[in-house]
């Protein structure tokens, strides 16, 4: 599978990382690259076999549904690039 | 008397136990050693007064005849550990003043234990990498150098900070997490011992997550025993991560017994891919005749889907990355750029600025292979292969107790070396990868030197859980092996 760059693009933009135009044929090479290695595994017969999400061999634990932690909303917001009042700031969204 | 850098964690500790020296004292000239040696780049932030508050408080606990595990013990933490306090960075631009609120597992699972953590060490940004030269903080310099030229050679990576640190005697020992071969890699390019515990042996939270049916944090150390004593403290349930395994943590360091009479150890016939060199097979087959000189027996096995390790990890490994970074947006926590182009913009913009190239090559090759109408072919695909894998590693481990193979396929290389091409970096794993998609605990044992100087390791493989028997053998190939060389740059 070869990717062009129009495919490039908007992958990209679904990472939400914004790629110069000129760099999105080198991009498009690259990718392609790891894609036709990754491809190999269409060679392996896997009828049957269930996918693997993890290898630990348990259930998910349950807890009790406390809070055990929280309050904390200055020592959270100390690492934010800014806030106003007790919340992260944004640029508008709502017109 | 030894100098205090040379002394081995378990030496260090029996050292402080009969008070031959103090915490203070020990932490001081790895203080020291860091200053001297700072041009290896091999931690990020140093936090030497820290460090030196901690050890004060180490001798004060001890005075009142309080000594945990790794009391007094001075280490390195991989800059992927969050530690309170003291930022934490992933060795990203993106997270280059993030200083967390809180103190990873097992980062207070050490601290706990009465370590005394001297900084954060370089990595691979976000751990993507196996050379060390994706960090947003510079390359780290492995403290060897060939015996032919002077060229700097790469540490290995992603925990090429940790290694290089330990190698050089910039730390006793230090953390590592391993994603795809991140402790065992770098631990055999720098000649030091490297344990990838079995998934769920040692708690994720805290951790910058890269791809978390992966990820797991483990020991860098000189020796086996140091390893065995430091995952001691490092392991154990956490309910703050459900992947971490309910049992109970056993006393490692009893594994060594050195007794292996009778083992069978597997040899797998798939890891002799062509063009693997013959000094690492060599390497190889003399590492088996020590194991058989001890005892054990030598059985052949077949890993038959070995050659679908790299494709599974390099679509599922950037798939959970692409899913885990999605959290870095510019608005919580990390940098922020502003654009003219409201919130998505702002998105953009930042992510762009914030990761480096590998990255963002991970990331755009995991929102690809999620992408609707790729999903089945790629992710769904490489989750089957994936399971093939694993039942490879279960069925052989009905015949055998562990597996023998090379950690690496190369010595160290130099900076620049295999960066042409993404793929032959990714190469580097091809002898790691396979565990890591299996769960399975691996450790890399140093056990000598190529024709050109470099320290060559082996990994020893082992049933999840059984770190034991991986620690067990581990202690007699090192025995064997006898491995004393020295690098030629760190203190001497």
């Amino acid at each position: 599978m070869s990717l062009d760059k129009d495919t490039v693009r908007n992958v990209a933009y679904l990472a939400r990382i914004d790629v110069p135009e000129e760099d999105l044929d080198g991009l498009a090479g690259e990718l392609s690259h790891i894609l036709h290695f990754v491809e190999r595994l269409k060679e392996v017969n896997t009828s049957g076999v269930e996918p693997m999400a993890s290898v630990a061999d348990m259930t998910l634990p349950e807890r009790a549904d406390e809070v055990t932690g929280g309050g904390i909303r200055a020592k959270i917001l100390a690492n934010a690039p800014d806030s106003r009042e007790g919340f992260f700031l944004v640029p508008k969204v709502v017109e | 008397m030894t100098k205090l850098t040379d002394l081995s964690l378990a030496e260090a500790r029996d050292g402080l136990a009969q008070k031959k020296f103090s915490a203070v004292e020990l932490t001081s000239a790895y203080v020291a050693a860091m200053a001297r040696h700072a041009d290896l780049n091999a931690y990020i932030t140093p936090t030497p007064e820290l460090a030196l508050e901690c050890a004060k408080a180490s001798d004060a606990r001890r005075a009142k005849g309080v000594a945990g595990a790794m009391e007094g013990i001075p280490i390195g933490m991989k800059d992927l550990f969050c530690t309170e306090g003291v930022r934490s960075t992933a060795a990203s631009r993106i997270l280059e003043n993030f200083v967390p609120p809180y103190e990873s597992t097992v980062s207070a699972n050490l601290r706990d234990a009465g370590a005394v953590m001297l900084g954060k060490t370089n990595l691979d940004e976000f751990a993507m990498g196996s050379a060390n030269v994706t960090s947003y903080f510079g390359n780290v310099a492995n403290p060897w150098t060939r015996n032919s030229d002077d060229k700097t050679l790469v540490p290995g990576g992603s925990s090429g900070g940790s290694a290089a640190a330990v190698a050089a005697r910039l730390c006793l020992a230090a953390t590592g997490t391993d994603t795809g071969g991140s402790i065992r890699q770098p631990a055999a390019f720098c000649g030091i011992v490297g344990l990838k515990p079995t998934y769920g042996r040692c708690s994720r939270w805290g951790i910058v997550a890269f791809a978390s049916s992966l990820d797991q944090a483990g020991p860098m150390t000189r020796t086996v025993r140091d390893a065995a004593i430091m995952l001691g403290a490092m392991a154990g349930n956490d309910p703050k991560d459900s992947t971490s395994a309910p049992i109970p943590v056993p006393d490692f360091e009893k594994a060594l017994t050195g007794n292996i009479k009778g083992l069978k150890v597997g040899v797998p016939k798939e890891y002799r891919p062509q063009g693997l060199s013959a000094e690492i097979a060599k390497t190889w087959d003399q590492g088996l005749a020590w194991l058989k000189d001890a005892g054990a027996e030598p059985v052949e096995i077949s890993l038959p889907h070995t050659d679908y390790a790299l494709a599974t990890y390099y679509i599922v490994a950037p798939a959970e990355a692409s899913s885990n970074l999605a959290r870095y947006d510019g608005v919580r926590y990390g940098l922020r750029v502003d654009g003219e182009g409201g919130l998505d913009d702002l998105y953009c913009r930042t992510r762009a600025a914030g990761f480096g190239k590998e990255v963002q090559r991970r990331i755009l090759i995991g929102t690809y292979v999620l992408s609707a109408g790729y999903y089945d072919a790629y992710y769904l695909k490489a989750q089957r292969v994936r399971a093939l894998i694993a039942e490879d590693f279960r069925k052989a481990f009905e015949t055998v107790d562990v597996i023998l193979t090379p950690t690496a396929p190369t010595p160290a290389f130099a900076v620049g070396e295999n960066e042409d091409d993404p793929i032959t970096m990714y190469l580097n794993d091809v002898f790691t990868v396979p565990t890591s998609l299996a769960g399975l605990p691996g450790m890399s044992v140093p056990v000598g030197l190529s024709a050109d100087g470099l320290p060559l390791g082996l990994q020893l493989i082992g049933k999840p859980f059984d770190e034991e028997t991986v620690l067990k053998v581990g202690g007699v190939l090192e025995s064997s092996a006898a491995f004393t060389a020295r690098p030629s740059r760190g203190e001497g």
